[in-house]
């Protein structure tokens, strides 16, 4: 099975392939905002209060279109979002907190009215389970649409109020003294946040949607400074989740689509962190040794020339002598290894070690330089 | 003991519990931490089940308990890198671990009733159906057992640690400088947390036990400043919430947890709205009680500032008002009958007004404040 051939032509796969693709451009692009504004878990959230919309929505249209279920989603998580706002405007209860209640106030609310739905004699309310756990695989190509629709509005939302949002994100009090409404793009910009959310959740399913909003962005922080490379890197990166997942679980049997895209999310979040250039946690390591490495042997070369002005003329000294002076903290043939490489010691065949004028140059350079006689 | 009694027992210990060890999760800023660990704790019952290949096996919660502590630590991993927050790091573990948790299930468990849709929503009308049996006699549900342990674990934790706990909650520092290993103390109480999450996840499901957890503290919170007796305070919500919820339930045959969690965000709603000084009314109210004094010590200030001066006559003209303080003519007129209703100005007989001594004194003392 030929998972390439597959993407094209299976209708199947393709469809999942691309709702997950475009899930993952919109909800790596709004996350980005969500991540900056420390506001990661809103999307926890957003993507639980949503329930009992979609529930309502059904209950009141009576259809399981993908479309309606969606608005209601949107209208609830939006009011899931207002709640929280007041809440923590209007009084003490810490934000964390406030998110949490709306969380599992409104979805212990939904469940309520999905027990109720069971009993309608219209039953099966299977179609709004996968809103649950997300079923990514009876996808339709128009849900798909749906999805592409709506995802293209938030996308244009986020181009066209470009400014507006890049200074709500790092700037609010000036945007403010702009005299610009910071309030109403606030909400603006949390409106199209709840968007980018309940189309994602029928693929991912409302307990790991947060990570489609916070993984591709997290991912993307790591390799740059910039706004706008930041967005479009998350947008890709969550578009590439999104389609590997896809195929990935289509490629095995009885694997879940949902966990698996938000598990290829997570690994480039992870592959990030470690490589990315600057950030990334393997070339911090090589940089802490790089430095740990000179500044043993800048310490032992102090040693050679403190040796060295003790005698006449040149005297090697074995590296024992170095290795007590150190106190046998240090590993100090390395170290002399490497100040031989750089030309500042010089060793014989006994095993004896000294500087060289080079090496007492630069000692005398970084004596002057740290102010301390050598 | 009917079905109905026992559930309702069951939902009573279960709630007080969460919401004990919820009122530290809420004052250490650490509540979404309780929705993380509710899902993680899965993963650790599905991994141990592949060991042991027992549903009903013991380790499962200490399996469950120990994946709680390891979410905790894997966060603050994280964190420590400083190349993620805390907040993004906990929306990245969790649900990586729970996609773990779900595949697993889905590839190697789908024949065994593991099923996700307990994870999330529980049963807690199941819990009569699982009795303990000790030697062939029934003692009871299984659960009210195992939650009835874990609460007597809560409330012994804070019990016994209570300083600590509330040292290291307000004022960490301190509580370091004072040796009182907050640390330490930090993974005791998320273990203590992990452990309660998983007791009653078996019962209601992970949503309920982060509501549990969160919303009856916070109500409690609006409702005291002493700690002792937020801690009551949550556990009587808790207890009321559990009540109502199981009796909506019934009444209207909806889910149990469901309906407990509602109820929860209720009595939320309540406490948001009419807790006595801290509720959105009361706060409303006294805000507009102060705009009405501090307009009332605005004009006794505007009369003493004039007092006794050439323009004074005119300046004390209670139309006069409207020009230079900027007061719509019924606004005046309301501040200056409540300020001679106070005693703090007389009225003259030709539209004057003039300052008694207590109006002299408050104005003269805001002033110097």
């Amino acid at each position: 099975m030929n998972p390439f051939r597959d993407l094209l032509f299976d209708y199947t796969l393709r469809t999942v392939a691309l709702g997950a693709g475009t899930l993952g451009i919109v909800a790596g692009a709004l996350g980005t905002y969500a991540v900056l504004r420390r506001q990661s878990l809103l999307g926890d959230a957003i993507s639980h209060a949503a329930l009992p919309g979609i529930v309502l929505a059904f209950i009141l249209t009576g259809t399981r279109s993908t479309l309606v279920l969606v608005l209601g989603a949107a209208i609830a998580g939006w009011l899931g979002t207002l709640v929280v706002m007041t809440v923590v405007r209007h009084s003490r209860v810490p934000e964390d907190s406030a998110l949490g209640i709306v969380l599992s106030v409104f979805f212990g609310a939904g469940l309520v009215l999905l027990t109720y739905v069971q009993k309608l004699p219209d039953a099966s309310q299977a179609g709004l389970d996968r809103f649950l756990f997300g079923q990514a695989a009876t996808m339709l190509e128009r849900d798909v649409g749906v999805i592409a629709a709506l995802g293209a509005i938030a996308l244009l939302a986020v181009v066209i109020f470009w400014k507006e949002f890049k200074l709500l994100s790092f700037d609010p009090e000036f945007g403010a003294a702009l005299g610009m409404p910071m309030r109403a793009i606030d909400i603006l910009l949390t409106t199209f946040l709840v968007i980018a959310i309940v189309i994602g959740l029928q693929t991912v399913g409302v307990v790991l949607m947060s990570a489609m909003v916070i993984a591709p962005a997290a991912a993307a922080r790591q390799w740059t400074n910039s706004l706008s490379i930041m967005v479009l890197l998350a947008a890709a990166f969550g578009a590439l989740a999104g389609v590997t997942g896809a195929v990935l679980s289509a490629s095995a049997e009885h694997v879940p689509t949902g966990p698996t895209i938000v598990l290829a999310a997570t690994m480039l979040v992870l592959i990030s962190m470690a490589v990315a250039p600057e950030r990334g946690l393997v070339w911090a390591a090589f940089r802490r040794r790089r430095q740990r490495s000179r500044i043993r042997a800048d310490a032992v070369l102090g040693d050679l020339y403190a040796l060295a002005a003790q005698h006449e003329g040149e005297h090697a000294h074995h590296v024992s002598v170095i290795e007590a002076m150190r106190a046998g903290r240090t590993d100090v043939r390395r170290a002399l290894t490497v100040l031989e490489e750089r030309g500042l010691a010089r060793s014989d065949p006994a095993g004896g070690w000294t500087i060289t004028p080079e090496g007492r140059a630069e000692a005398e350079q970084g004596a002057n330089e740290s102010g301390e006689s050598a | 003991m009917s079905i109905e009694l026992e559930i309702q027992i069951v939902a009573v210990v279960v709630s007080v519990s969460c919401s004990l060890a919820g009122v530290f999760l809420v004052l250490r800023r650490m509540a979404l931490m309780s929705d993380a660990i509710s899902h993680t704790v899965l993963l650790g019952i599905v991994l141990v089940f592949f060991v042991t290949r027992d549903i009903s096996s013991p380790f499962l919660v200490l399996g469950a308990a120990a994946m709680g502590v390891a979410t905790v630590g894997l966060v603050e991993l994280m964190r420590r890198t400083r190349l993620v927050r805390e907040d993004a790091s906990i929306g990245l573990v969790f649900p990586a671990l729970f996609s773990i948790a779900v595949i697993l299930i889905t590839r190697y468990a789908g024949s065994v009733h593991l099923d996700t849709d307990a994870v999330l929503l529980g049963e807690i009308a199941f819990a009569p159906f699982r009795r303990l049996e000790v030697n062939g006699v029934d003692l009871g549900p299984r659960s009210l057992w195992v939650m009835g342990g874990i609460l007597l674990l809560n409330i012994t934790f804070i019990a016994l640690l209570y300083k600590e706990l509330k040292l290291s909650t307000f004022d960490p520092g301190l509580a370091a400088a004072l040796g009182f290993a907050p640390g330490l103390l930090h993974y005791a109480f998320m273990t203590l947390v992990s452990i309660t999450a998983v007791g009653a996840f078996d019962t209601v499901g992970s949503i309920l036990v982060v509501a549990l957890m969160i919303t009856p503290p916070a109500t409690a919170y609006l409702l005291s400043d002493s700690l002792p007796r937020v801690l009551i305070l949550s556990a009587v919500i808790a207890a009321v919430a559990a009540l109502a919820g199981f009796w909506t339930a019934w009444l209207v045959d909806a889910s149990i947890a469901g309906c407990m969690a509602t109820a929860a965000g209720l009595l939320f709603l309540l406490a948001f709205l009419l807790a006595p000084e801290r509720g959105v009314i009361a706060m409303a109210r006294r805000r507009e009680r102060q705009r009405w004094e501090f307009a009332r010590l605005m004009l006794a200030i505007h009369l003493l500032h004039h007092e006794g001066a050439a323009e004074a006559a005119e300046e004390s003209r209670e139309a006069h008002l409207g020009e230079h303080l900027r007061w719509k003519p019924a606004f005046a007129r309301r501040v200056v009958r409540e300020a001679e209703e106070d005693a703090l100005l007389v009225r003259l007989g030709d539209g004057r007004l003039e300052l008694t001594d207590t109006g002299r004194d408050s104005a003269r003392r805001a002033m110097l404040m």
